[in-house]
């Protein structure tokens, strides 16, 4: 197990490196004005650029312009917006937003989804089946700003069932609901297939006739032996999916005009705020790396096949 | 395969199609036989594919999609270019299916000539990763050792960025660029091969892991063993008995991936930095009826549903054919 952890963060630390460097080149080694948009609707004066250029060291070359906005980011700096407020310290605010998004979304997800997975596997080709994959179906086709808008359309405005939006510094948790509904819908559907075929094949397992046939309760057979079993790869892609819900809420802050690090991103392309755009996206892909090495290495540690490879 | 099925279609459907074969010689006859009871994997398949209603059910809506995007003109009365300003906003009636638009254009004409930009993206873009990430992925499965390990390493670096995000940083970087090698990168066409080349190179990963995983699974098997002992070429074998046997999960991928990335392009262009007008898609409509969408929610419902509808019908046509592939479902 400890040489697995070990490998395991070896592997992670190229990768790191080279994905925000891919992001890094993206923004800055395109050809083109780097100050466009920064001061309104005309060029900035010349002066302004040369201090951009001097402060984001953008006349080195790439690979040395990298090595100093790395050593910023390690230091937990990741450069100044188009309102000269330090981009760490506005994520760090956000950051508690969208965990709190988050952690909603897979709360609903995950029993839903579990729920429905579970009662539509027991079952295969019975009604309830039908009706999971059906509207599983229909959940994963409909584009998430489309659910977004119509969520927010019918549920917020038209019936004033939840409020329309979740602006605001610290948005309560009833107003979360509606955003963490429409952000977990699509992985809801998943985690309802994924549940539904581990169930449907560990139903007809040796271990489950073996249960039976020692003559425990039908509730034991499939609470304990089944569900424990089926569990393992739905709690692994809730894990990965966490890491995506943090990063991945770009629309859905958009739509309801959440405060998060995804609404950030949203006005910070509006805005052609690159600074701000980069910084923001480097940390969520270090937050969806570090996510799934620890999903990784939990699994490890769950399942005793994946470490002794 | 083809051969196949037609020939076990005749054993089935006309016993008196043997008495016309008759005058051959008995060994053939039993060769005839054996054929008819074993079938291969894909023939196999795409028989239980063809009892599956979802089957036919997308593969119409497919064709008519398609349709749609080489020939609009065949279901249309309006040009694209019409629109009445004194008919804003109109909702659906007899003369206006759809309704109009705040510009007074005619829905429907819209979102029939916006299937072209969003299939063409996902054909583009899904043919692209589907060439690149299984001819990676088959080089890293079939020859292994360090050449797997650079592959696999570089798949990791490109698989970290979530495509979405990938996406908004290369096109909104590139949009203060006109042009690269004296070729405009801003027109209707250059703008949906900047949204296909970064669908390419940030999907290629999930599909070459795919394929490599697969390529694992049939190399070490007795066939394939089998015809290098003969001497055959790594050429011949990987064409005619690892490519065969390894390509059905990246088809089913392939398939479901094509509706996501149709998907995606309305996600992009939503937010403003995918396709833009003038150029018709129907992310671009759905972006157009937001502003709107209180009073008048029809211009954003319509374009909305077509969109669903193609995403949906690639997705059941690659579910199906995952089932009709897995010998479990049987």
């Amino acid at each position: 197990m400890g040489k697995y952890i070990v490998r395991r963060l070896l592997q992670m630390i190229p990768v790191v490196v080279f994905s925000t460097f891919l992001i890094y080149a993206m923004v800055f080694a395109m050809p083109g004005d780097r100050t466009v948009g920064m001061c309104g609707e005309r060029p900035c004066p010349p002066a302004f650029v040369a201090a951009f250029n001097e402060k984001y060291h953008l006349n080195d070359p790439l690979p040395v312009q990298y090595g100093y906005y790395a050593a910023n980011v390690l230091s937990g700096d990741l450069g100044e917006n188009q309102y000269g407020n330090s981009v760490s310290e506005e994520l760090a605010e956000r950051f508690q937003v969208t965990a709190k998004l988050a952690v909603m979304a897979l709360a609903f997800e995950g029993v839903i989804g579990i729920l429905a997975g579970v009662l539509a596997g027991l079952r295969k080709g019975g009604f309830i089946d039908n009706l999971v994959l059906v509207s599983t179906l229909f959940v994963i086709s409909v584009p998430i700003f489309v659910t977004g808008f119509a969520a927010q359309f019918f549920l917020g405005l038209k019936w004033e069932i939840f409020p329309a939006l979740a602006s605001g510094k610290d948005p309560s948790l009833f107003a979360l609901i509606l955003p963490a509904m429409v952000l977990g819908s699509t992985s809801l559907a998943y985690i309802a297939r994924l549940m539904r075929s581990n169930i449907a094949e560990n139903i007809k397992s040796d271990y489950v006739r073996t249960a039976k046939a020692k003559g425990l309760s039908p509730r034991r057979i499939v609470g304990v032996h089944t569900l424990r079993n089926s569990m393992i790869p739905v709690v692994t892609f809730m894990g990965y999916d966490f890491g995506a819900l943090l990063g991945g809420a770009i629309v859905t802050e958009g739509i309801f005009a959440v405060n998060g690090v995804g609404g950030y991103i949203f006005t910070g392309i509006g805005n052609r705020d690159g600074i701000a755009v980069v910084g923001a996206v480097t940390a969520l892909v270090i937050v969806y790396l570090m996510m799934n090495l620890l999903v990784d290495l939990l699994y490890g540690a769950l399942d005793p096949r994946i470490s002794n490879d | 395969m083809t051969d196949k099925t037609t020939a076990q279609d005749s054993a089935a459907d006309g016993p008196g199609q043997d008495e016309v074969d008759a005058p051959t010689t008995r060994s053939a006859a039993i060769a005839d036989v054996a054929e008819g009871t074993s079938r291969s994997l894909s023939a196999d398949a795409f028989r239980s594919l063809r009892r599956n209603p979802f089957f036919w059910i997308s593969s119409v809506l497919i064709f008519l999609f398609v349709l749609m995007a080489i020939w609009p003109s065949l279901f249309t009365t309006y040009d694209l270019g019409f629109n009445d300003l004194s008919k804003s906003r109109e909702t659906p009636s007899g003369e206006h299916w759809f309704g109009t638009d705040i510009q007074g254009a005619d829905i429907y004409t819209r979102t029939i000539y916006g299937a072209r930009a969003s299939i063409l993206v996902g054909v583009l873009a899904t043919s692209g990763v589907l060439l690149l990430g299984s001819l990676l992925g088959l080089i890293a499965g079939y020859i292994g050792g360090l050449t797997d390990t650079l592959i696999s390493r570089i798949g990791d670096i490109f698989f970290a960025i979530p495509l979405l995000l990938s996406g908004i940083i290369f096109l909104s970087s590139m949009r203060g660029v006109d042009e690269i090698w004296g070729v405009n990168i801003q027109s209707d066409f250059g703008v949906i091969i900047q949204v296909v080349l970064v669908f390419v190179l940030f999907g290629w990963p999930s599909l070459m892991r795919l394929m490599r995983s697969s390529v694992i699974q049939v190399k070490p098997n007795d066939y394939v063993q089998a015809a290098r002992a003969l001497g055959a070429s790594p050429m011949r074998i990987i064409r005619r008995h690892v490519l065969p046997n390894a390509m059905a999960p990246a088809i089913v991928v392939t398939t479901i991936n094509l509706g996501a990335y149709i998907a995606a392009e309305a996600t992009l262009s939503f937010l403003g930095i995918g396709l833009r007008p003038p150029t018709v898609s129907w992310g671009v409509m759905i972006n157009d009826g937001l502003t709107p969408l209180r009073a008048s929610p029809h211009i954003l419902f319509f374009p909305a549903l077509f969109l669903s509808i193609a995403v949906l019908a690639f997705i059941m046509l690659g579910d199906a054919v995952r089932d009709a592939f897995d010998p479990k479902s049987r």
